[in-house]
């Protein structure tokens, strides 16, 4: 028995090499504890610029400023924006017409019931709605796309009321004048 | 066992299925109600690969609810021999198939046949195929064609293949395979979507929607080489592609000029054209198979229905009234039916449609039925449905007898397309 375990774990360790990326945890014959690379060195990073990671500048990405939140959510078979996000996109509008240089990329989603393209479709309504409010604001129409993920890209999972209402949402992607960004 | 030992296992068994999991595997959950009963012989010649020949030509057979197969033990035949057709009518058959695998004249490894009606006492034909062992299977599928066509009536798809995407943690893969679900190949890996795989009518192409720029884009993929074109890129979405029946053109949905709007476009991405104008969405637009008209999903009237206009887009009239979405519209072959999506109490269900008496038959039970496709022989329409909470495709007889369910290991499979005829 013990040999047969020591040549089936031998099998396992050469085929869990094969894989694509195995995650450390899940490798069920990992014979030492996984680590990443950058792990347990005991140093927090603290970035001191303005720009994050992605390029963009801080009053984006912040949690503290209003630029940061970038989910708009819809009512079941609705695609107007509701009172309660007025503010957030006028707030993004404010910041691209002070800053032409910045585009935004507005992905509508959907819940997942139904036809894969129809929601392509109804997914589109939403984040044409935001477009068409940015415009409003004075957003130029260079700096705006609208384009639509269906009911493929979704934030939650569940066959459920609660996550269907939070799939039903437009999001706002940034990218800055250097091109650098988050689309 | 201990624990440790145990675990190990698990992880082993676990590593094999996923090793396993580009398989679909099929499983018949309903078949016909007059099975034509038929009698294929073990095929003659080399023992282990004449079995996996007639394995394949009876699977074919029997996977496609037409047929019962009738025992042939005891029998040692091959294309050649004389039939005892009243033993053969004792032992229930209508129909009898023999073969051999062979060496042809120029040396290389040969499947032939012969089919005979029992009832009549006559031979109803024969063929023989030059193969090899990697190409074994493919000849099986064509002598199961061959069987099919002569006691049907019509052409057989065992030598067809489909295309379809499998979802598996963050990862979503193209694949095209045989009809039976073997020999299962990735045409494209991306981390993003792949949505509405769909055929150029020569089998060599599939268009689809990306979604690796974070937007939908349309791509024309040549299976063969791996060579990729994007076909519309334009701002805004680009979805929902589908070929004209000459393969020269695609017709596509745009939201370049506002709401999602039907064009069409060159194969190569030129010459993009208008088609509708609506102030709705319109969408999943299919050309008929003779190119005579176009359908399309539409929510113009305040629901979304199926929309039936001239191929040019012209003239569109209304065509399901019966509840309050009906998507996806796919016109039969023979053009007399057209499959589509039906909302029925909450539930997504696959519905035929015969489009000259408008009458409706409800094909399924189940409730997240999606993206039909029909069999280049019109006989079969394959969906993506869900199965106790995984994505697993479906074949069902156009008359709703017949349900075949394919799945895989590991992972959720969607969006088929079931290729043409092989030429």
């Amino acid at each position: 028995m013990n040999k047969l375990i020591v040549s089936l774990f031998a099998i396992a360790a050469l085929l869990a090499g094969c894989g694509n990326n195995p995650p450390a945890d899940q490798g069920p014959a990992a014979p030492v504890e996984s680590r990443g690379a950058d792990s347990g060195t005991g140093v927090a990073k603290v970035t001191v610029d303005n720009v994050d990671s992605s390029g963009l500048p801080r009053e984006l990405t912040d949690p503290k400023s209003i630029l940061s939140k970038r989910s708009i959510y819809f009512d079941l078979d609705k695609y107007d924006i509701k009172d309660e996000y007025k503010d957030l996109v006028a707030a993004h509008a404010k910041f691209l017409n002070a800053n032409r240089g910045f585009k935004v990329l507005l992905q509508g989603n959907t819940d997942e019931r139904g036809s894969r393209e129809y929601n392509l479709s109804l997914g589109q309504k939403r984040a044409d709605a935001v477009k068409k409010s940015l415009i409003l604001l004075g957003v130029k129409e260079d700096q705006v796309e609208s384009v639509s993920l269906g009911k493929e890209k979704p934030s939650c999972t569940e066959s459920t009321e609660d996550c269907w209402s939070k799939n039903r949402r437009a999001d706002i992607l940034y990218k800055g004048p250097s091109g650098k960004g988050e689309f | 066992m201990s624990a440790i030992s145990r675990r190990l296992f698990l992880g082993f068994a676990l590593l094999l299925a996923g090793a396993a999991s580009a398989q679909l595997s099929i499983e018949i959950t309903g078949a016909g109600a007059n099975r034509i009963p038929v009698a294929i012989a073990d095929f003659a010649g080399d023992a282990g690969l004449a079995r996996a020949l007639t394995s394949v030509i009876r699977g074919d057979l029997e996977r496609s609810g037409l047929f019962r197969l009738v025992d042939t033990s005891g029998a040692a035949l091959n294309e050649s021999s004389a039939i005892d057709f009243v033993d053969w009518k004792d032992r229930g058959a209508d129909a009898i198939a023999a073969g051999s695998l062979g060496t042809a004249p120029d040396g290389r490894l040969e499947a032939r046949f012969r089919l005979h009606d029992v009832n009549k006492q006559v031979t109803l034909g024969g063929a023989a195929y030059v193969t090899s062992t990697a190409q074994l299977r493919a000849a099986g599928h064509r002598i199961a064609d061959a069987i099919y066509e002569k006691l049907t009536g019509e052409k057989g798809i065992f030598s067809t293949r489909i295309a379809y995407v499998v979802k598996s943690a963050g990862r979503y893969e193209l694949q095209i395979a045989d009809a039976d679900g073997q020999n299962a190949q990735p045409a494209l890996v991306s981390k993003e979507p792949i949505i509405s795989p769909t055929w150029s009518p020569d089998g060599s192409r599939v268009a689809y929607v990306s979604f690796e720029n974070k937007k939908p884009i349309i791509f024309v993929h040549s299976l063969a080489t791996g060579k990729r074109q994007v076909v519309a890129n334009f701002k805004g979405s680009n979805s929902a592609p589908a070929w004209s029946p000459d393969g020269s053109r695609l017709a596509i949905v745009l939201t370049k000029d506002g709401n999602s709007q039907i064009y069409t476009v060159a194969a190569d991405g030129s010459g993009v054209q208008r088609l509708t104008t609506s102030p709705a969405i319109d969408t999943e637009p299919r050309w008929a198979a003779d190119g005579s008209a176009l359908y399309f999903t539409s929510d113009r009237g305040g629901s979304p229905q199926i929309y039936r206009a001239s191929a040019d887009g012209s003239g569109a009239q209304r065509v399901t009234f019966d509840g309050s979405y009906n998507v996806s519209p796919r016109p039969a072959p023979d053009g007399k039916t057209l499959a589509y999506i039906t909302r029925r109490e909450g539930r997504f269900q696959l519905a035929v449609m015969d489009v000259a008496s408008r009458q409706v038959q409800v094909l399924t039970d189940s409730h997240k039925d999606e993206s039909p496709s029909f069999a280049p022989n019109g006989r079969m329409i394959l969906i993506a449905t869900e199965m106790g909470g995984r994505g697993v495709l479906s074949a069902v007889s156009s008359d709703g007898r017949i349900k075949q369910r394919l799945s895989i290991s590991a992972g959720d499979v969607r969006e088929p397309a079931w290729g043409p005829f092989l030429r």
